[in-house]
């Protein structure tokens, strides 16, 4: 299975992203720079943080514009996997890839914490190694992450089981309905504040973000079978 | 015809003076051109001269530092010291100051700061793998001190700005209230990179012919003299002009965009244009060279029409740097660049006369011999007096002062000090987890950041007690040192080497430069006891408004190695029936300089906690070794507070309680607050308790068993009775809750 990272300038979690594929899964991983035009050699695409562009304007405002996005908008169409973490989940809904948008934190800091989750959805692509309702500590880093959609796009997302994480037993940004992430509705393309590629060796504090690769795997491998 | 004063115009109107120079300065400089200098010049040997870029008062003091080691691959006089850790990999790191522009503009006076001490890290070539800070607010309690409150805000928000956007993480630092810094708060900035030996880069300009290059942001009119205004007693009479405002983005870019092209092996040296800006950085690159530069003012890259030379060499416009390249290889630069949407411009020529000369076109408008410029620079021996404050504070006597009857109340009152409480507050806002390479994270004795691909990982802290210093300078320097490298061995790391900011009021007061001139003497001894030699560093003078002296705050920043990731070691207590051992001197000696004395009994008073080296030696070695013979659940260094603070830490980091029993002839608040030195609290099973005071034996280290760690209360019986007995989650909801409390 192979995966990209994208590089937009001003990217800084790509390195790990890449650290998290190759030591959970041990599958080829590339970055890939921002003006790349194609992406189909790829099977999951890895939109990871950082503050694109500065992040001086929105959030994600300026890297839905660079060519790569309209390679990650066919790959998804066309069923690949999309997973945008913290800047990465900006970029998606900045995109039209994912419904909502992400806002400032409701106390206006940055926060960088170890928070715990928990498991709304495990079934999708990103989430079958997870049981619903597992409670999963995973880093949070962000100063935008407070989820908002209007309330029939918040229905819409609950009818569907579009939110697949939400923080449990704390409020670190606040997200409407404590949502931490959602997939789209045809369910190959997850975004999230939270960064499951922190979390993958116990040394640096969990490990309970590696069921998430793990899941893709076995996804795609489900995938290649069928 | 520019607006400019002539040379005429600067000597007999003595215009030198607003550009901070001394008439027997402008005087030498006459001398040394043969001639008088134009504006242009004058402002150039202006900054080139001031405190901050010549060290002219500190120099004679700095000299005396030990830098030397088997280990040491560069001390200081580059932008940053380098040292090695085995397998062909080192480590470059620097700690820096931002005192005076944070105290106008606290968010982009820290924000900055931040950002110039990751290019002199990145300059040497170093991959930047983590930030730290030390910080000194005035007291944050109360509606006196909303403007306190304010700078501690906004100088944290700096710092998050700047590291967060560019993706290090910043892992450590530690931050200090008291209202010696209300005028001046102090802003410490330390940057740690990780490079391979024939990686290292250097700012030196050699080669004639070779093409000097302006690369990265352009130039503005932002932050000019900004050297000088570090240099003058209050900042606050300054204008806000002088503060230059940081663009983390563009940072980011070109520290990828350098590392690029350092890596293409076609750099000849590169230096950050920091303070001084184009100014210093040319001058240096050609005087470590013992070359000349030839460069055209025409060709600087800038942001506005109209900008004179004199405006373009003394900007302080952030995220530049200046770069040498071999001649014939700047199109690798360019294209390098390019990719990174930055320029990268031919300004200038190495030449071999010695000169700095600058041009418009075919237009020499300055010249200076180079050497006039850095080594001519006057150094001043100042005199110096023993302070006579020093007579009152040492008369002081304990019995004077009666031990509080409560004593779980004072560890309460303790815990929710500003200086002791969590600093959850400040470092929930930097991402400590970038790069994935955190294995300790903020709040523990020392950060932990691993090297991927080895079993090795570095432990790292700042460290510092300003009171200490002015209470017994010499003793106060030792301290620093030895608490620095303590807390590297807490977490299991072999102390390497300091990166020192030494931050004081004015060097021109006999008595602050006596403190000065003492605690980098007590600094030294220390170094030379724990074989870490200092390898690069900053000076920050002049800490002084409306009468108010800032402590005399030498700030160190430690580096050691941890030869295997199992020896990674935290401060929490781990789990139920181990022991707790108080390793070091037993004897507490007295409350003297306390932070309790302070706190409690609104005293600083006394003489600097006692601290014996060769102990301190010994009971670092005791520790270090157990640690890496496996025997060690948790380890914390005793600091302010005392015993009992420390204890507390562990017990709430670990959410266990503990049952102590002491046995003392000392007063109660000594044994539980005092802050003698040399003192390590540590937790081992029972079954290597044996081994463990085997090895403390033969380190000839005394050790004593506390009691064990169960339940969830903190005991402690002090001769029998029960001195404190507390839920730890009580202790917590006090320690956790003080900051944000007083923050709300």
């Amino acid at each position: 299975m192979k995966f990209a990272v994208l590089v937009f300038p001003g990217s800084n979690c790509d390195i790990d992203a890449v650290k998290a594929v190759e030591d959970v899964l041990g599958q080829p991983v590339d970055t890939v720079w921002h003006t790349t035009a194609d992406l189909s050699d790829y099977d999951c695409i890895l939109v990871p943080g950082g503050f694109s562009y500065g992040d001086y304007l929105r959030s994600g405002a300026l890297a839905r514009f660079s060519p790569v996005m309209e390679a990650v908008k066919r790959e998804a169409e066309k069923g690949k996997f999309v997973i945008g973490i913290c800047n990465g989940f900006q970029i998606l809904t900045e995109s039209g890839l994912l419904p909502g948008a992400l806002r400032h934190n409701d106390h206006l800091q940055f926060r960088c914490e170890i928070s715990p989750l928990i498991v709304e959805n495990a079934d999708t692509a990103f989430t079958s190694d997870y049981k619903k309702g597992d409670v999963i500590n995973i880093p949070i880093a962000h100063g935008e992450g407070s989820y908002y959609a209007d309330e029939e796009t918040i229905a819409k997302l609950n009818a569907n089981n579009q939110v697949v994480f939400r923080y449990f037993e704390c409020d670190p940004n606040g997200s409407i309905e404590r949502i931490a992430g959602i997939c789209n509705e045809a369910g190959n393309v997850l975004g999230m504040m939270p960064h499951p590629e922190r979390a993958v060796h116990e040394w640096l504090g969990s490990a309970d973000g590696k069921a998430l690769f793990t899941s893709i795997l076995k996804s795609w491998e489900g995938r290649q079978r069928a | 015809m520019r607006n400019e004063p002539t040379p005429q115009q600067i000597a007999e109107e003595k215009i030198y003076r607003t550009f901070g120079l001394n008439d027997e300065e402008y005087t030498k400089i006459v001398s040394l051109m043969g001639r008088q200098p134009n504006y242009v010049e004058t402002g150039i040997y202006s900054v080139m001269w001031s405190e901050h870029c010549s060290y002219k008062s500190s120099r004679p003091v700095l000299k005396k530092f030990p830098t030397q080691a088997p280990h040491v691959l560069q001390g200081p006089g580059e932008n940053a010291g380098i040292i090695d850790i085995g397998d062909n990999l080192a480590v470059s790191f620097k700690i820096e100051s931002h005192n005076h522009p944070s105290a106008i503009e606290p968010y982009q006076g820290a924000a900055t700061g931040v950002g110039g001490i990751i290019r002199d890290v990145f300059t040497m070539g170093a991959r930047p793998i983590a930030l730290l800070n030390s910080l000194r607010f005035g007291e944050i309690e109360g509606p006196d001190n909303a403007h306190n409150r304010y700078l501690f805000n906004n100088v944290v928000a700096g710092i998050a700005g700047y590291g967060n956007c560019i993706g290090i993480p910043t892992v450590g630092g530690e931050v200090v209230f008291d209202d010696r810094y209300k005028y001046n708060p102090l802003v410490n900035a330390m940057c740690v990179g990780l490079l391979t030996h024939d990686e290292i880069a250097t700012g030196t300009a050699s080669g004639v012919g070779n093409p000097v290059l302006a690369v990265g942001a352009r130039t503005g009119r932002d932050g000019i003299h900004g050297a000088t205004f570090a240099s003058t007693e209050d900042p606050h009479s300054k204008e806000r002009s002088a503060v230059q405002v940081g663009d983390p983005f563009m940072e980011k870019l070109l520290l990828e965009a350098c590392l690029e092209l350092i890596a293409s092996g076609a750099v000849v040296g590169i230096q950050d244009m920091g303070a001084a800006g184009l100014t210093s950085s040319s001058a240096e690159m050609a005087s470590r060279a013992g070359s000349g530069l030839e460069l055209d003012m025409l060709k600087v890259p800038r942001r506005e029409e109209g900008m004179t030379p004199y405006e373009l060499m003394l900007s302080e416009s952030q995220e530049r740097m200046l770069v040498v390249m071999e001649m014939g290889k700047e199109h690798i630069a360019e294209e390098i660049f390019q990719k990174w949407n930055l320029e990268a411009t031919v300004i200038g020529r190495v030449t071999d006369d010695g000169m700095l000369r600058l041009k418009e076109g075919d237009e020499v408008v300055a010249e200076m011999i180079v050497t006039t410029l850095v080594d001519d620079a006057p150094v001043y021996h100042r005199p110096s007096a023993r302070p006579s404050y020093l007579d009152q504070t040492l008369e002081f006597d304990p019995a004077s002062i009666t031990a509080p009857a409560d004593l779980n109340a004072t560890l309460h009152t303790l815990l929710r000090t500003p200086t002791i409480a969590s600093k959850e507050y400040v470092y929930q806002q930097y991402d400590s987890m970038v790069r994935t390479s955190t294995a300790v994270r903020p709040g523990s004795d020392a950060a932990v950041v691993t090297i991927r691909g080895t079993r090795k990982a570095l432990a790292m802290c700042t460290d510092g007690n300003g009171r200490y210093v002015y209470l017994n300078p010499r003793r106060g320097g030792q301290h620093a040192i030895a608490e620095a490298a303590r807390n590297v061995v807490c977490s299991g790391g072999k102390p390497l080497a300091v990166t020192d900011c030494l931050n004081y009021s004015s060097p021109e007061k006999p008595e602050i430069f006596y403190q000065f001139e003492e605690s980098c003497a007590g600094m030294s001894e220390a170094c030379v006891v724990l074989a870490t030699p200092v390898i690069s560093g900053n000076v920050s003078l002049y800490n002084q408004s409306n009468d108010l002296d800032i402590y005399p705050t030498p700030i160190i920043g430690m580096v050691g190695l941890v030869e295997d990731v199992d020896h990674i070691t935290t401060q929490t207590f781990k789990s139920a029936g181990n022991h707790v051992l108080l390793v070091g001197p037993s004897d507490t000696a007295g409350i003297s300089g306390s932070e309790y004395l302070r706190v409690v009994h609104g005293l600083t008073a006394g003489d600097a906690p006692a601290l014996d080296l060769h102990v301190e030696k010994a009971v670092q070695t005791a520790v270090l070794t157990a640690i890496q013979s496996g025997y060690v659940r948790a380890a914390h260094d005793l600091a302010e507070g005392g015993l009992a603070v420390a204890v507390a830490e562990s017990a709430i980091g670990g959410k266990l309680g503990a049952q102590l029993e002491l046995n003392t002839n000392q007063r109660l608040d000594e044994v539980l607050f005092g802050e003698a030195g040399s003192r390590i609290l540590v937790e081992v099973a029972p079954e290597a308790l044996a081994a463990v005071e085997a090895i403390f034996a033969k380190e000839g280290v005394s050790s004593t068993v506390l009691g064990t760690l169960g339940g969830d209360a903190l005991e402690i019986r002090v001769n029998g009775e029960t001195v404190i007995s507390e839920k730890v989650a009580e202790l917590e909801s006090t320690w956790r809750g003080a900051i944000p409390c007083l923050m709300n």
